[in-house]
């Protein structure tokens, strides 16, 4: 097989085993078990894809033989083979974490399959060259998601759908647009060839108009100030399995756009384009991590965190040096991985207390001290205490900033951290720490499921992985700084990118 | 033409702004649509107007020669009614499931997920 075929392979794969499910209709037992290879599958192609751009640089598909700048075509540049490594990882612990917890009725109604969907378009959107291309995964992505975040039908899960939905879909409105209005002043929508007109092309402001049209498009995606209500308001609904997924892989695509679109594409004016993208991500740390500190719901504080930590990837680009973009690209890297694994957390503690709600549980540490050690490493890890891997993506960012001589940025986010410890201290005090309101053993709502060996190891055995990747990329952040390093050098020098994909310099 | 079009995609944009911030669920639902209506007929009327000039290369040419009616926004407008349609569909589904279950179309009304 071609070298260069890999980068199709991660959005077929999971299509296959989307289209294998949907042949067993409405087996579950089916499911599970290709959705748990098909994530092997994933992993396994996805780590071929990084060593095959680690060898021998960027790769390129054009689809259907069309040569780029006419037909579309797929890339897979080192910034985005990580991408894709990391979602391979988190589809595999979400596959086995999902087999010990989701309900037989979400599984038979093809919960696994539109999993697998969600897959192919967050992948398809990592890998694409084409900005309608990347419109097109991003509703392929978004319809699965709307789909998962749905499925089951609770109220709560409705009236978080209800206000997903429509700002999602007003973002998409305002991407189609801006797509269309680019290739009005372009003529092209390849990411390549617009990297290489847009320095030559007049109209400016009009090329302004529109970067800030993405800008909000993606932001909205990437939930960023103020575009993130949406976020707090539907990601504590759905299960935990469905939210931790989500809150590792969705917001991220928003930010991978934004980090490709304003390093490759959009660098014409990055006095008003990363100024506006500095004043974004300041207040999107400051609100996210203020509106934690308001919450009393387990996962309603880690949404409003994913909003804080958002800030923090904004803030890497909006820097706009090399270092900066590098920190930024480690921020993504490991805040997929806390993250997911703080929502697994919580959905493990939910199991075991029956609610979310911190008022109504407590005691975890006494009855389970194990599981204590594994909410801190991703909750110390995300506040960025070291030796963890959060404490080198903050440190990265904020050294970026302090060689710019911008303390306002710096002090921001060191403020935005100490809060992070704060309220991950309050997690920490009322579910692990307090005596349990309702007595040894008690449990409350209807979150709670009976102790289950099986199970229990299926939804642990994801929570010891991640927690171990944490440890790894804390204990050994060189070779992981030295990647982002390279994807960074490899985003700032669009010459690389333009030659790969176009064949011209 | 150009004009009426301008004028049209800058209505539809103003009915749909003003509809998505409507309490009822309904009008979010025509506010969503009338959006998507208005970026492809932007699309459209920035992939430049050409009457009566088809894309086809003329016998024994090699290239198209100008003016041509540029196809390329059309297959992206087509790509994008197709996309909203379904997800149009999926929303109205979606509403109406929210009407039966919250028992109210008032979207003041849904904010049990939004409270501390």
């Amino acid at each position: 097989m071609n070298l260069h075929q890999i980068v199709i392979l991660p959005v077929v794969l999971p299509l296959f085993c989307a289209a294998m499910m949907l042949l067993f209709w409405k087996a579950a037992a089916a499911h599970r078990i290709i959705n748990l290879i098909g994530s092997m599958l994933s992993l396994l192609v996805s780590g071929m894809l990084l060593a095959g751009v680690r060898a021998h640089g960027i790769l390129t598909l054009a689809i259907g033989g069309w040569p780029a700048p006419f037909g579309v075509v797929m890339v897979a540049d080192l910034f985005s083979a990580l991408m894709v490594v990391i979602t391979a990882v988190v589809a595999f612990a979400t596959a086995l974490y999902s087999m010990g917890s989701m309900d037989p009725g979400r599984e038979k109604y093809l919960y696994y399959p539109l999993l697998q969907f969600l897959l192919m378009g967050i992948n398809g959107a990592f890998l694409t060259g084409d900005i309608f291309n990347l419109y097109v995964w991003f509703e392929v992505m978004l319809i699965a998601s709307f789909v998962l975040l749905a499925l089951g039908g609770e109220r709560g899960q409705i009236e978080g759908a209800i206000k997903y939905v429509t700002l999602n879909l007003l973002s998409s409105a305002i991407f189609l647009a801006a797509a269309g209005m680019l290739y009005g002043i372009a003529g092209t929508l390849n990411m390549a060839d617009l990297a290489r007109m847009i320095p030559a092309l007049g109209q400016k402001q009009l090329l302004t108009v529109v970067a800030v049209l993405f800008m909000i498009a993606f932001g909205v995606k990437a939930a960023v100030f103020p575009l993130f209500f949406w976020l707090p308001a539907s990601y504590h609904t759905p299960p935990a399995a469905v939210s931790a997924v989500f809150a590792g892989l969705l917001t991220k695509v928003g930010v991978y756009a934004l980090i490709r679109f304003f390093t490759t594409i959009f660098v014409h004016d990055t006095g008003f384009t990363h100024t506006l993208l500095l004043a974004s991500a300041l207040l999107t740390m400051l609100t996210g991590v203020l509106g934690a500190a308001a919450q009393n719901d387990f996962r309603k504080i880690l949404s409003f965190h994913i909003i804080s930590q958002i800030g923090y990837m904004i803030l890497g680009l909006a820097l706009f040096t090399p270092l900066a973009i590098a920190g930024a690209i480690f921020y993504i890297l490991h805040h997929i991985i806390v993250k997911t694994n703080l929502f697994f957390v919580s959905g493990v503690v939910a199991r075991m207390k029956g609610s979310y709600k911190l008022k109504e549980i407590g005691g975890v540490y006494a009855a389970h001290p194990l599981l204590g050690l594994l909410f801190l490493i991703p909750a110390l890890s995300l506040a960025g205490i070291p030796p963890l891997s959060g404490f080198w993506a903050k440190f990265l960012v904020i050294k970026a900033g302090l060689d710019l001589g911008d303390y306002l940025a710096v002090g921001v986010a060191l403020v935005v951290g100490l809060l992070t410890l704060f309220s991950m201290s309050k997690i920490w005090n009322e579910v692990f720490w307090k005596e349990d309101p309702r007595g040894e053993g008690g449990h409350a709502g209807p979150e709670y499921r009976p102790d289950n060996p099986a199970q229990k190891r299926l939804v642990l055995a994801p929570v010891v992985l991640l927690a171990a990747i944490t440890v790894i990329i804390g204990l050994y952040a060189g070779p992981f700084f030295e990647l982002a390093r390279q994807a960074a050098a490899q985003l700032l020098d669009s010459s690389g990118y333009i030659h790969a994909v176009l064949g011209v310099r | 033409m150009k004009l009426l079009l301008a004028l049209i995609v800058g209505l539809l944009y103003g009915a749909g702004t003003y509809l998505i911030l409507r309490r009822s669920l309904v009008k979010v639902i025509f506010g969503l649509i009338f959006l998507g209506h208005a970026a492809n007929l932007l699309i459209f009327t920035i992939g430049r107007l050409t009457k009566g000039a088809p894309a086809f290369v003329p016998p024994g040419a090699v290239s198209l020669s100008e003016p041509y009616a540029d196809p390329l926004p059309q297959a992206l407008i087509l790509t994008a009614i197709v996309i909203g349609f379904g997800v149009q569909a999926f929303a109205i589904v979606l509403f109406k499931r929210a009407y039966q279950s919250v028992g109210t179309d008032d979207l003041d009304k849904m904010r049990s997920t939004d409270t501390v």
